[in-house]
Protein backbone atom coordinates (compact mmCIF):
# COMPACT_ATOMS: atom_id res chain seq x y z
CA UNK A 1 0.00 0.00 0.00
CA UNK A 2 1.19 3.48 -0.80
CA UNK A 3 1.73 5.13 2.55
CA UNK A 4 -0.14 8.29 3.25
CA UNK A 5 1.55 11.46 4.27
CA UNK A 6 0.26 14.40 6.19
CA UNK A 7 0.77 16.71 3.20
CA UNK A 8 -1.73 14.70 1.14
CA UNK A 9 -4.27 14.85 3.93
CA UNK A 10 -3.86 18.56 4.55
CA UNK A 11 -3.99 19.50 0.85
CA UNK A 12 -7.04 17.30 0.31
CA UNK A 13 -8.76 18.98 3.24
CA UNK A 14 -7.73 22.43 2.05
CA UNK A 15 -9.03 21.71 -1.42
CA UNK A 16 -12.41 20.55 -0.15
CA UNK A 17 -12.66 23.47 2.28
CA UNK A 18 -11.82 25.99 -0.44
CA UNK A 19 -14.36 24.53 -2.86
CA UNK A 20 -17.09 24.37 -0.23
CA UNK A 21 -16.27 27.91 0.89
CA UNK A 22 -16.54 29.32 -2.63
CA UNK A 23 -19.71 27.29 -3.27
CA UNK A 24 -21.30 28.86 -0.20
CA UNK A 25 -20.66 32.33 -1.60
CA UNK A 26 -23.09 31.64 -4.45
CA UNK A 27 -25.73 29.40 -2.89
CA UNK A 28 -27.05 31.55 -0.01
CA UNK A 29 -27.76 34.50 -2.30
CA UNK A 30 -29.76 32.22 -4.59
CA UNK A 31 -31.84 30.98 -1.66
CA UNK A 32 -32.24 34.34 0.08
CA UNK A 33 -32.74 36.57 -2.92
CA UNK A 34 -35.11 33.96 -4.34
CA UNK A 35 -37.53 34.39 -1.47
CA UNK A 36 -37.33 38.19 -1.59
CA UNK A 37 -37.96 38.41 -5.34
CA UNK A 38 -40.92 36.04 -4.86
CA UNK A 39 -42.36 38.21 -2.10
CA UNK A 40 -41.89 41.34 -4.21
CA UNK A 41 -43.65 39.69 -7.16
CA UNK A 42 -46.44 38.48 -4.84
CA UNK A 43 -47.02 42.10 -3.81
CA UNK A 44 -47.15 43.07 -7.48
CA UNK A 45 -49.74 40.38 -8.23
CA UNK A 46 -51.80 41.45 -5.22
CA UNK A 47 -51.62 45.20 -5.80
CA UNK A 48 -51.18 45.40 -9.57
CA UNK A 49 -48.69 48.22 -8.98
CA UNK A 50 -46.21 48.23 -11.88
CA UNK A 51 -43.47 49.62 -9.63
CA UNK A 52 -43.47 46.35 -7.69
CA UNK A 53 -43.24 44.49 -10.98
CA UNK A 54 -40.20 46.56 -11.90
CA UNK A 55 -38.63 45.75 -8.54
CA UNK A 56 -39.39 42.05 -8.94
CA UNK A 57 -37.83 41.97 -12.41
CA UNK A 58 -34.69 43.70 -11.19
CA UNK A 59 -34.12 41.31 -8.29
CA UNK A 60 -34.83 38.38 -10.59
CA UNK A 61 -32.12 39.68 -12.90
CA UNK A 62 -29.62 39.78 -10.03
CA UNK A 63 -30.82 36.33 -8.99
CA UNK A 64 -30.21 35.15 -12.56
CA UNK A 65 -26.64 36.45 -12.58
CA UNK A 66 -25.86 34.71 -9.32
CA UNK A 67 -27.64 31.53 -10.41
CA UNK A 68 -25.89 31.33 -13.78
CA UNK A 69 -22.43 31.86 -12.39
CA UNK A 70 -22.88 29.82 -9.24
CA UNK A 71 -24.86 26.87 -10.58
CA UNK A 72 -23.02 23.56 -10.67
CA UNK A 73 -20.09 24.74 -8.54
CA UNK A 74 -21.19 22.04 -6.10
CA UNK A 75 -20.45 19.40 -8.74
CA UNK A 76 -16.75 20.03 -8.11
CA UNK A 77 -17.31 18.77 -4.57
CA UNK A 78 -18.77 15.58 -6.01
CA UNK A 79 -15.72 15.18 -8.25
CA UNK A 80 -13.58 15.35 -5.14
CA UNK A 81 -15.54 12.64 -3.38
CA UNK A 82 -14.72 10.20 -6.16
CA UNK A 83 -11.09 11.19 -6.57
CA UNK A 84 -9.74 12.49 -3.28
CA UNK A 85 -12.04 10.71 -0.84
CA UNK A 86 -12.64 7.43 -2.63
CA UNK A 87 -12.54 5.26 0.51
CA UNK A 88 -15.16 7.52 2.02
CA UNK A 89 -17.28 7.44 -1.15
CA UNK A 90 -17.25 3.67 -1.25
CA UNK A 91 -17.79 3.31 2.49
CA UNK A 92 -20.87 5.56 2.64
CA UNK A 93 -22.44 3.71 -0.26
CA UNK A 94 -25.90 4.72 -1.35
CA UNK A 95 -26.72 6.62 1.81
CA UNK A 96 -24.81 9.57 0.50
CA UNK A 97 -25.66 8.84 -3.11
CA UNK A 98 -29.45 8.71 -2.69
CA UNK A 99 -29.97 12.27 -1.37
CA UNK A 100 -27.55 13.65 -3.97
CA UNK A 101 -29.38 11.77 -6.74
CA UNK A 102 -32.76 13.07 -5.57
CA UNK A 103 -31.26 16.53 -5.45
CA UNK A 104 -30.01 16.25 -9.01
CA UNK A 105 -33.07 14.59 -10.53
CA UNK A 106 -36.01 16.17 -8.72
CA UNK A 107 -35.02 19.42 -7.12
CA UNK A 108 -32.61 20.76 -9.72
CA UNK A 109 -34.93 19.96 -12.62
CA UNK A 110 -37.83 21.61 -10.81
CA UNK A 111 -35.67 24.68 -10.42
CA UNK A 112 -34.35 24.58 -13.98
CA UNK A 113 -37.83 24.12 -15.49
CA UNK A 114 -39.53 26.99 -13.77
CA UNK A 115 -36.63 29.41 -13.98
CA UNK A 116 -37.20 29.49 -17.76
CA UNK A 117 -40.82 30.60 -17.28
CA UNK A 118 -39.64 33.12 -14.70
CA UNK A 119 -37.26 34.77 -17.17
CA UNK A 120 -38.94 34.19 -20.53
CA UNK A 121 -42.57 33.98 -19.49
CA UNK A 122 -43.42 37.47 -18.25
CA UNK A 123 -45.59 38.24 -21.26
CA UNK A 124 -46.53 34.66 -22.10
CA UNK A 125 -48.27 33.35 -19.01
CA UNK A 126 -50.73 34.95 -16.63
CA UNK A 127 -49.60 36.86 -13.54
CA UNK A 128 -50.49 34.05 -11.19
CA UNK A 129 -48.83 31.37 -13.31
CA UNK A 130 -45.70 33.48 -13.48
CA UNK A 131 -45.77 34.03 -9.73
CA UNK A 132 -46.18 30.28 -9.18
CA UNK A 133 -43.17 29.69 -11.43
CA UNK A 134 -41.10 32.15 -9.43
CA UNK A 135 -42.00 30.46 -6.14
CA UNK A 136 -41.38 27.02 -7.66
CA UNK A 137 -37.94 28.16 -8.84
CA UNK A 138 -36.89 29.13 -5.36
CA UNK A 139 -38.75 26.11 -3.98
CA UNK A 140 -36.64 23.87 -6.20
CA UNK A 141 -33.46 25.60 -5.07
CA UNK A 142 -34.48 25.15 -1.44
CA UNK A 143 -35.36 21.51 -2.02
CA UNK A 144 -31.93 21.09 -3.59
CA UNK A 145 -30.38 22.50 -0.46
CA UNK A 146 -32.44 20.14 1.66
CA UNK A 147 -31.04 17.00 0.06
CA UNK A 148 -27.47 18.27 0.15
CA UNK A 149 -27.89 19.10 3.82
CA UNK A 150 -29.42 15.67 4.51
CA UNK A 151 -26.21 14.17 3.10
CA UNK A 152 -24.07 16.48 5.21
CA UNK A 153 -26.14 15.84 8.34
CA UNK A 154 -25.70 12.10 7.91
CA UNK A 155 -21.94 12.56 8.13
CA UNK A 156 -22.41 14.41 11.41
CA UNK A 157 -24.97 11.96 12.77
CA UNK A 158 -25.02 8.69 10.85
CA UNK A 159 -28.58 7.35 11.17
CA UNK A 160 -30.75 4.84 9.32
CA UNK A 161 -27.90 2.66 8.07
CA UNK A 162 -26.27 -0.72 8.62
CA UNK A 163 -22.70 -1.67 7.73
CA UNK A 164 -22.32 -4.57 5.32
CA UNK A 165 -18.87 -6.14 5.84
CA UNK A 166 -19.08 -8.08 2.57
CA UNK A 167 -19.41 -4.99 0.41
CA UNK A 168 -17.60 -2.77 2.95
CA UNK A 169 -20.41 -0.28 2.55
CA UNK A 170 -22.98 1.31 4.78
CA UNK A 171 -26.40 0.48 3.45
CA UNK A 172 -29.58 2.41 4.02
CA UNK A 173 -32.10 0.55 6.16
CA UNK A 174 -34.47 3.46 6.72
CA UNK A 175 -34.80 6.23 4.15
CA UNK A 176 -36.89 8.33 6.52
CA UNK A 177 -34.36 8.02 9.33
CA UNK A 178 -31.80 9.51 6.96
CA UNK A 179 -34.10 12.10 5.37
CA UNK A 180 -35.81 13.25 8.56
CA UNK A 181 -33.12 12.81 11.18
CA UNK A 182 -33.38 15.62 13.74
CA UNK A 183 -29.85 16.64 12.82
CA UNK A 184 -30.81 17.00 9.14
CA UNK A 185 -34.01 18.92 9.84
CA UNK A 186 -32.25 21.36 12.16
CA UNK A 187 -29.33 21.78 9.81
CA UNK A 188 -31.68 22.47 6.91
CA UNK A 189 -33.68 25.16 8.70
CA UNK A 190 -30.63 26.82 10.25
CA UNK A 191 -28.70 26.86 6.98
CA UNK A 192 -31.58 27.96 4.77
CA UNK A 193 -32.69 30.66 7.18
CA UNK A 194 -29.09 31.95 7.29
CA UNK A 195 -29.30 32.23 3.49
CA UNK A 196 -32.54 34.19 3.83
CA UNK A 197 -30.75 36.54 6.20
CA UNK A 198 -27.93 36.98 3.72
CA UNK A 199 -30.42 37.71 0.95
CA UNK A 200 -32.10 40.33 3.11
CA UNK A 201 -28.76 41.94 3.99
CA UNK A 202 -27.83 41.99 0.30
CA UNK A 203 -31.10 43.61 -0.82
CA UNK A 204 -31.01 46.15 2.02
CA UNK A 205 -27.41 47.03 1.24
CA UNK A 206 -27.87 47.39 -2.51
CA UNK A 207 -31.06 49.41 -1.98
CA UNK A 208 -29.21 51.63 0.48
CA UNK A 209 -26.60 52.27 -2.23
CA UNK A 210 -29.34 53.66 -4.51
CA UNK A 211 -30.47 55.95 -1.70
CA UNK A 212 -26.90 57.10 -1.10
CA UNK A 213 -26.66 57.89 -4.81
CA UNK A 214 -30.12 59.48 -4.64
CA UNK A 215 -31.45 57.52 -7.60
CA UNK A 216 -34.26 54.97 -8.02
CA UNK A 217 -35.41 56.00 -4.55
CA UNK A 218 -38.91 54.63 -4.81
CA UNK A 219 -37.61 51.23 -5.94
CA UNK A 220 -35.00 51.24 -3.16
CA UNK A 221 -37.51 52.12 -0.45
CA UNK A 222 -39.91 49.43 -1.64
CA UNK A 223 -37.09 46.87 -1.61
CA UNK A 224 -35.88 47.89 1.85
CA UNK A 225 -39.42 47.67 3.16
CA UNK A 226 -39.53 44.00 2.18
CA UNK A 227 -35.94 43.12 3.05
CA UNK A 228 -35.98 44.78 6.48
CA UNK A 229 -39.03 42.85 7.65
CA UNK A 230 -37.86 39.65 5.98
CA UNK A 231 -34.36 40.11 7.41
CA UNK A 232 -35.64 40.66 10.93
CA UNK A 233 -37.84 37.56 10.74
CA UNK A 234 -34.97 35.55 9.24
CA UNK A 235 -32.42 36.48 11.90
CA UNK A 236 -34.90 35.84 14.70
CA UNK A 237 -35.60 32.42 13.16
CA UNK A 238 -31.86 31.97 12.83
CA UNK A 239 -31.46 32.42 16.58
CA UNK A 240 -34.19 29.84 17.23
CA UNK A 241 -32.83 27.31 14.74
CA UNK A 242 -29.31 27.99 16.03
CA UNK A 243 -30.49 26.98 19.47
CA UNK A 244 -31.92 23.79 17.95
CA UNK A 245 -28.65 23.09 16.18
CA UNK A 246 -26.67 23.61 19.37
CA UNK A 247 -28.96 21.16 21.15
CA UNK A 248 -28.35 18.55 18.46
CA UNK A 249 -24.60 19.15 18.61
CA UNK A 250 -24.65 18.69 22.40
CA UNK A 251 -26.45 15.37 22.01
CA UNK A 252 -24.50 13.93 19.09
CA UNK A 253 -21.19 15.80 18.90
CA UNK A 254 -20.21 16.86 22.43
CA UNK A 255 -16.59 17.43 21.39
CA UNK A 256 -17.74 20.04 18.88
CA UNK A 257 -19.79 21.82 21.53
CA UNK A 258 -16.81 21.80 23.90
CA UNK A 259 -14.59 23.26 21.17
CA UNK A 260 -17.19 25.92 20.33
CA UNK A 261 -17.04 27.07 23.94
CA UNK A 262 -13.37 26.32 24.66
CA UNK A 263 -14.63 24.13 27.49
CA UNK A 264 -11.96 21.76 28.75
CA UNK A 265 -13.28 20.83 32.17
CA UNK A 266 -16.98 20.20 32.19
CA UNK A 267 -19.33 20.95 35.05
CA UNK A 268 -22.96 21.17 35.99
CA UNK A 269 -24.79 24.42 35.29
CA UNK A 270 -22.22 25.46 32.66
CA UNK A 271 -22.32 29.04 31.42
CA UNK A 272 -22.31 30.21 27.82
CA UNK A 273 -19.47 32.55 26.92
CA UNK A 274 -20.89 35.87 25.73
CA UNK A 275 -17.52 37.46 25.11
CA UNK A 276 -14.16 35.86 25.64
CA UNK A 277 -10.62 35.33 24.50
CA UNK A 278 -8.70 32.08 24.57
CA UNK A 279 -5.31 31.84 26.18
CA UNK A 280 -2.81 31.52 23.27
CA UNK A 281 -0.44 29.64 25.62
CA UNK A 282 -2.79 26.67 25.73
CA UNK A 283 -1.49 24.15 23.23
CA UNK A 284 -3.03 20.84 24.25
CA UNK A 285 -6.01 19.63 26.21
CA UNK A 286 -3.80 18.05 28.89
CA UNK A 287 -1.22 20.81 29.47
CA UNK A 288 -3.01 22.26 32.54
CA UNK A 289 -2.86 25.78 31.12
CA UNK A 290 -5.91 27.97 31.81
CA UNK A 291 -7.83 28.01 28.51
CA UNK A 292 -9.16 31.57 28.77
CA UNK A 293 -7.40 34.92 28.77
CA UNK A 294 -10.74 36.35 29.86
CA UNK A 295 -14.41 35.51 29.55
CA UNK A 296 -17.82 36.90 30.34
CA UNK A 297 -20.36 34.15 30.80
CA UNK A 298 -24.13 33.92 30.73
CA UNK A 299 -24.60 31.66 33.78
CA UNK A 300 -26.04 28.19 33.19
CA UNK A 301 -26.97 29.00 29.60
CA UNK A 302 -24.75 26.33 28.02
CA UNK A 303 -26.44 23.63 30.14
CA UNK A 304 -29.82 25.01 29.19
CA UNK A 305 -28.94 25.27 25.50
CA UNK A 306 -27.30 21.86 25.24
CA UNK A 307 -29.48 19.78 27.53
CA UNK A 308 -32.62 21.85 28.24
CA UNK A 309 -31.72 21.80 31.93
CA UNK A 310 -29.95 24.68 33.68
CA UNK A 311 -28.12 22.28 35.99
CA UNK A 312 -27.14 19.64 33.42
CA UNK A 313 -23.55 18.47 33.25
CA UNK A 314 -21.78 19.66 30.10
CA UNK A 315 -18.68 17.58 29.38
CA UNK A 316 -15.50 19.41 28.47
CA UNK A 317 -12.75 18.17 26.18
CA UNK A 318 -10.88 16.49 29.04
CA UNK A 319 -14.06 14.73 30.19
CA UNK A 320 -14.79 13.43 26.70
CA UNK A 321 -11.27 12.03 26.45
CA UNK A 322 -11.34 10.52 29.97
CA UNK A 323 -14.98 9.31 29.87
CA UNK A 324 -16.70 8.14 33.04
CA UNK A 325 -19.48 10.74 33.17
CA UNK A 326 -23.20 10.03 32.82
CA UNK A 327 -24.66 10.50 29.35
CA UNK A 328 -28.19 11.87 28.83
CA UNK A 329 -29.49 8.31 28.26
CA UNK A 330 -28.13 7.22 31.66
CA UNK A 331 -25.19 5.18 30.35
CA UNK A 332 -21.60 6.00 31.25
CA UNK A 333 -19.38 7.61 28.63
CA UNK A 334 -16.46 5.49 27.47
CA UNK A 335 -12.94 6.88 27.59
CA UNK A 336 -10.92 7.49 24.43
CA UNK A 337 -8.81 4.42 25.20
CA UNK A 338 -11.89 2.25 25.58
CA UNK A 339 -13.35 3.56 22.35
CA UNK A 340 -10.07 3.03 20.54
CA UNK A 341 -9.84 -0.51 21.83
CA UNK A 342 -13.35 -1.20 20.54
CA UNK A 343 -12.53 0.46 17.23
CA UNK A 344 -9.48 -1.77 16.82
CA UNK A 345 -11.59 -4.83 17.61
CA UNK A 346 -14.07 -3.77 14.92
CA UNK A 347 -11.34 -3.31 12.30
CA UNK A 348 -9.69 -6.57 13.23
CA UNK A 349 -13.06 -8.30 13.01
CA UNK A 350 -13.57 -6.84 9.53
CA UNK A 351 -10.19 -8.20 8.42
CA UNK A 352 -10.94 -11.61 9.90
CA UNK A 353 -14.42 -11.62 8.39
CA UNK A 354 -12.97 -11.00 4.94
CA UNK A 355 -10.41 -13.79 5.38
CA UNK A 356 -13.04 -16.24 6.64
CA UNK A 357 -15.32 -15.42 3.72
CA UNK A 358 -12.52 -15.99 1.23
CA UNK A 359 -11.79 -19.33 2.85
CA UNK A 360 -15.47 -20.28 2.77
CA UNK A 361 -15.69 -20.47 6.58
CA UNK A 362 -19.18 -19.05 6.98
CA UNK A 363 -19.72 -19.87 10.66
CA UNK A 364 -16.45 -18.17 11.62
CA UNK A 365 -17.35 -15.24 9.41
CA UNK A 366 -20.65 -14.90 11.26
CA UNK A 367 -18.79 -14.76 14.60
CA UNK A 368 -16.47 -12.04 13.33
CA UNK A 369 -19.45 -10.16 11.93
CA UNK A 370 -21.08 -10.21 15.37
CA UNK A 371 -17.91 -8.75 16.93
CA UNK A 372 -17.79 -6.13 14.20
CA UNK A 373 -21.41 -5.09 14.74
CA UNK A 374 -20.97 -4.88 18.50
CA UNK A 375 -18.02 -2.53 18.16
CA UNK A 376 -18.95 -0.74 14.95
CA UNK A 377 -20.16 2.49 16.63
CA UNK A 378 -16.47 3.11 17.53
CA UNK A 379 -14.98 1.82 14.26
CA UNK A 380 -13.21 5.09 13.50
CA UNK A 381 -11.38 5.27 16.81
CA UNK A 382 -9.24 2.38 15.61
CA UNK A 383 -7.41 4.82 13.34
CA UNK A 384 -6.44 7.34 16.01
CA UNK A 385 -3.02 7.02 17.56
CA UNK A 386 -3.63 9.22 20.58
CA UNK A 387 -6.30 11.34 22.20
CA UNK A 388 -4.90 14.61 20.88
CA UNK A 389 -6.15 13.60 17.43
CA UNK A 390 -9.68 13.59 18.81
CA UNK A 391 -9.61 17.31 19.60
CA UNK A 392 -10.53 19.72 16.76
CA UNK A 393 -8.90 23.11 16.28
CA UNK A 394 -10.34 24.80 19.36
CA UNK A 395 -9.40 28.45 18.65
CA UNK A 396 -10.75 28.30 15.09
CA UNK A 397 -14.00 26.69 16.21
CA UNK A 398 -14.37 28.96 19.26
CA UNK A 399 -13.79 32.26 17.47
CA UNK A 400 -15.82 31.23 14.41
CA UNK A 401 -18.77 30.35 16.59
CA UNK A 402 -18.65 33.49 18.71
CA UNK A 403 -18.04 35.90 15.85
CA UNK A 404 -20.92 34.25 13.94
CA UNK A 405 -23.24 34.72 16.92
CA UNK A 406 -22.14 38.34 17.38
CA UNK A 407 -22.78 39.07 13.69
CA UNK A 408 -26.19 37.39 13.97
CA UNK A 409 -27.09 39.58 16.95
CA UNK A 410 -25.81 42.63 15.05
CA UNK A 411 -28.15 41.88 12.15
CA UNK A 412 -31.15 41.52 14.46
CA UNK A 413 -30.36 45.03 15.71
CA UNK A 414 -29.74 46.38 12.21
CA UNK A 415 -33.01 45.04 10.84
CA UNK A 416 -34.89 46.28 13.90
CA UNK A 417 -33.50 49.76 13.24
CA UNK A 418 -34.28 49.50 9.53
CA UNK A 419 -37.86 48.42 10.31
CA UNK A 420 -38.24 51.30 12.78
CA UNK A 421 -36.89 53.90 10.37
CA UNK A 422 -39.02 52.40 7.62
CA UNK A 423 -42.15 52.77 9.79
CA UNK A 424 -41.19 56.37 10.49
CA UNK A 425 -40.41 56.89 6.78
CA UNK A 426 -36.96 58.23 7.65
CA UNK A 427 -34.67 55.81 5.81
CA UNK A 428 -34.38 58.10 2.79
CA UNK A 429 -33.06 60.92 4.96
CA UNK A 430 -30.84 58.89 7.30
CA UNK A 431 -27.54 58.74 5.54
CA UNK A 432 -25.58 56.91 8.27
CA UNK A 433 -28.08 54.04 8.23
CA UNK A 434 -27.76 53.74 4.47
CA UNK A 435 -23.98 53.40 4.79
CA UNK A 436 -24.33 50.90 7.62
CA UNK A 437 -26.73 48.78 5.55
CA UNK A 438 -24.41 48.91 2.52
CA UNK A 439 -21.27 47.95 4.42
CA UNK A 440 -23.05 45.20 6.30
CA UNK A 441 -23.35 43.04 3.17
CA UNK A 442 -19.92 41.39 3.65
CA UNK A 443 -20.74 40.64 7.28
CA UNK A 444 -23.59 38.38 6.20
CA UNK A 445 -21.20 36.42 3.97
CA UNK A 446 -18.62 36.21 6.74
CA UNK A 447 -21.23 34.88 9.20
CA UNK A 448 -22.31 32.21 6.70
CA UNK A 449 -18.74 31.08 6.13
CA UNK A 450 -18.03 31.01 9.85
CA UNK A 451 -21.12 28.88 10.39
CA UNK A 452 -19.69 26.25 8.06
CA UNK A 453 -16.29 26.51 9.75
CA UNK A 454 -17.97 25.70 13.08
CA UNK A 455 -19.90 22.81 11.56
CA UNK A 456 -16.98 21.26 9.70
CA UNK A 457 -13.84 22.15 11.67
CA UNK A 458 -15.65 21.42 14.92
CA UNK A 459 -16.30 17.82 13.89
CA UNK A 460 -12.71 16.99 13.01
CA UNK A 461 -11.14 14.44 12.77
CA UNK A 462 -14.27 12.75 11.44
CA UNK A 463 -15.59 12.50 7.92
CA UNK A 464 -18.34 10.33 9.42
CA UNK A 465 -18.82 10.96 13.12
CA UNK A 466 -17.06 8.25 15.20
CA UNK A 467 -16.94 5.87 12.23
CA UNK A 468 -14.46 7.16 9.66
CA UNK A 469 -11.68 9.68 10.31
CA UNK A 470 -9.94 11.67 7.60
CA UNK A 471 -6.85 9.49 7.42
CA UNK A 472 -8.96 6.44 6.58
CA UNK A 473 -11.19 8.29 4.13
CA UNK A 474 -8.61 9.93 1.86
CA UNK A 475 -7.44 8.34 -1.41
CA UNK A 476 -3.85 7.22 -1.86
CA UNK A 477 -2.99 9.99 -4.30
CA UNK A 478 0.23 11.92 -4.56
CA UNK A 479 0.13 15.22 -2.70
CA UNK A 480 1.51 16.88 -5.85
CA UNK A 481 -1.63 15.98 -7.81
CA UNK A 482 -3.83 17.46 -5.13
CA UNK A 483 -1.78 20.67 -5.09
CA UNK A 484 -2.24 21.00 -8.86
CA UNK A 485 -6.01 20.56 -8.65
CA UNK A 486 -6.15 22.87 -5.65
CA UNK A 487 -4.48 25.55 -7.76
CA UNK A 488 -6.82 24.93 -10.71
CA UNK A 489 -9.86 25.23 -8.48
CA UNK A 490 -8.54 28.36 -6.85
CA UNK A 491 -8.13 29.92 -10.30
CA UNK A 492 -11.52 28.73 -11.60
CA UNK A 493 -13.50 29.83 -8.58
CA UNK A 494 -11.70 33.13 -8.27
CA UNK A 495 -12.43 33.80 -11.94
CA UNK A 496 -16.09 32.95 -11.39
CA UNK A 497 -16.26 35.20 -8.35
CA UNK A 498 -14.66 38.09 -10.23
CA UNK A 499 -17.09 37.51 -13.13
CA UNK A 500 -20.02 37.48 -10.73
CA UNK A 501 -19.00 40.66 -8.93
CA UNK A 502 -18.16 42.48 -12.17
CA UNK A 503 -21.40 41.59 -13.94
CA UNK A 504 -23.51 42.16 -10.85
CA UNK A 505 -21.99 45.55 -10.04
CA UNK A 506 -22.44 46.63 -13.66
CA UNK A 507 -26.10 45.61 -13.57
CA UNK A 508 -26.70 47.27 -10.21
CA UNK A 509 -25.14 50.49 -11.51
CA UNK A 510 -27.45 50.26 -14.50
CA UNK A 511 -30.38 49.93 -12.13
CA UNK A 512 -33.92 48.69 -12.53
CA UNK A 513 -35.49 49.29 -15.92
CA UNK A 514 -37.48 52.44 -16.35
CA UNK B 1 -47.21 40.73 -26.55
CA UNK B 2 -48.83 42.43 -23.56
CA UNK B 3 -50.38 40.80 -20.54
CA UNK B 4 -53.83 41.80 -21.80
CA UNK B 5 -53.47 39.48 -24.75
CA UNK B 6 -52.06 36.57 -22.76
CA UNK B 7 -55.43 35.02 -22.10
CA UNK B 8 -56.09 34.80 -25.85
CA UNK B 9 -52.76 33.14 -26.64
CA UNK B 10 -52.10 29.42 -26.29
CA UNK B 11 -48.92 28.79 -24.27
CA UNK B 12 -46.19 27.32 -26.42
CA UNK B 13 -43.02 26.11 -24.70
CA UNK B 14 -40.93 26.04 -27.84
CA UNK B 15 -41.96 29.55 -28.86
CA UNK B 16 -41.22 30.85 -25.38
CA UNK B 17 -37.67 29.51 -25.49
CA UNK B 18 -37.16 30.51 -29.11
CA UNK B 19 -38.32 34.08 -28.58
CA UNK B 20 -36.48 34.25 -25.27
CA UNK B 21 -33.16 33.25 -26.78
CA UNK B 22 -33.66 35.31 -29.91
CA UNK B 23 -34.35 38.50 -27.98
CA UNK B 24 -31.71 37.87 -25.34
CA UNK B 25 -29.88 40.91 -24.01
CA UNK B 26 -26.10 41.28 -23.88
CA UNK B 27 -26.24 40.33 -20.23
CA UNK B 28 -28.09 37.10 -21.02
CA UNK B 29 -25.60 36.19 -23.74
CA UNK B 30 -22.67 36.93 -21.43
CA UNK B 31 -24.13 34.69 -18.74
CA UNK B 32 -24.65 31.85 -21.20
CA UNK B 33 -21.02 32.18 -22.30
CA UNK B 34 -19.91 32.00 -18.66
CA UNK B 35 -22.11 28.94 -18.05
CA UNK B 36 -20.89 27.11 -21.15
CA UNK B 37 -17.21 27.90 -20.53
CA UNK B 38 -17.58 26.81 -16.91
CA UNK B 39 -19.23 23.52 -17.85
CA UNK B 40 -16.59 22.82 -20.53
CA UNK B 41 -13.80 23.42 -18.01
CA UNK B 42 -15.51 21.25 -15.42
CA UNK B 43 -16.63 18.32 -17.56
CA UNK B 44 -14.21 18.34 -20.49
CA UNK B 45 -11.00 19.26 -18.67
CA UNK B 46 -11.16 18.84 -14.90
CA UNK B 47 -13.24 15.66 -14.71
CA UNK B 48 -11.47 13.49 -17.31
CA UNK B 49 -7.93 14.74 -16.78
CA UNK B 50 -7.76 15.55 -13.09
CA UNK B 51 -10.72 13.89 -11.40
CA UNK B 52 -11.10 10.40 -12.71
CA UNK B 53 -12.88 8.07 -10.32
CA UNK B 54 -10.02 6.73 -8.19
CA UNK B 55 -11.63 3.33 -7.57
CA UNK B 56 -12.58 2.72 -11.20
CA UNK B 57 -9.06 1.37 -11.85
CA UNK B 58 -9.43 -1.27 -9.13
CA UNK B 59 -10.76 -4.67 -10.16
CA UNK B 60 -12.35 -5.52 -6.84
CA UNK B 61 -13.36 -2.26 -5.23
CA UNK B 62 -14.73 -3.80 -2.03
CA UNK B 63 -11.54 -5.78 -1.41
CA UNK B 64 -9.38 -2.77 -2.17
CA UNK B 65 -11.26 -0.50 0.25
CA UNK B 66 -11.37 -3.24 2.86
CA UNK B 67 -7.57 -3.64 2.67
CA UNK B 68 -7.13 0.12 2.85
CA UNK B 69 -9.33 0.37 5.92
CA UNK B 70 -7.53 -2.48 7.66
CA UNK B 71 -4.04 -1.36 6.71
CA UNK B 72 -4.59 2.20 7.87
CA UNK B 73 -5.67 1.27 11.38
CA UNK B 74 -3.33 2.20 14.23
CA UNK B 75 -1.10 -0.81 13.67
CA UNK B 76 0.31 1.11 10.70
CA UNK B 77 0.84 4.72 11.75
CA UNK B 78 0.85 7.47 9.15
CA UNK B 79 4.25 8.43 7.79
CA UNK B 80 5.39 12.01 7.47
Amino acid sequence: MELLNSSLLEWSRAQFAMTAGYHWLFVPLTLGLGIIMSIVESIYVKTGDEKWKKAAKFWQLIFGINFAIGVATGIILEFQFGTNWSNYSWFVGDIFGAPLAIEGIVAFFLEATFISIMFFGWNRVGKKTHLASTWLTVGGATLSAYWILVANAWMQYPAGMAFNPETVRNEMVSFWSVALSPFAVNKFFHTVVSAWGLGAAFVSGVSAWYLIKNRNNDFALKSIKVSAIFGLVSFLLLAITGDGSAYQVAQKQPMKLAAMEGLYKGHEGAGLIAVGMLNPAKKAYDDNVDPYAFKIELPKMLSLMGYRNINAFVPGINDIVAGGYALPDGSIALSFEEKRSRGQKAIEALANFQEAKKAGLDSEAAQYEAVLRENYPYFGYGYLTDAHQLVPNVPLTFYSFHIMVIIGAYFILLFLVLCWYNCKKKIESTRWLQYVALWSIPLAYIAGQLGWVVAEVGRQPWTIQDVLPLQAAVSSLSAGNVIITFTLFALLFTALLIAEITIMVKQIKKGPED
Amino acid sequence: MTENTIANEKFNWFKMFWDGFMSMSTLGKTLWVVVIVKLIIMFAILKPFFFSDFLSSKDDKASYVSEELVDRSVSLPLSE
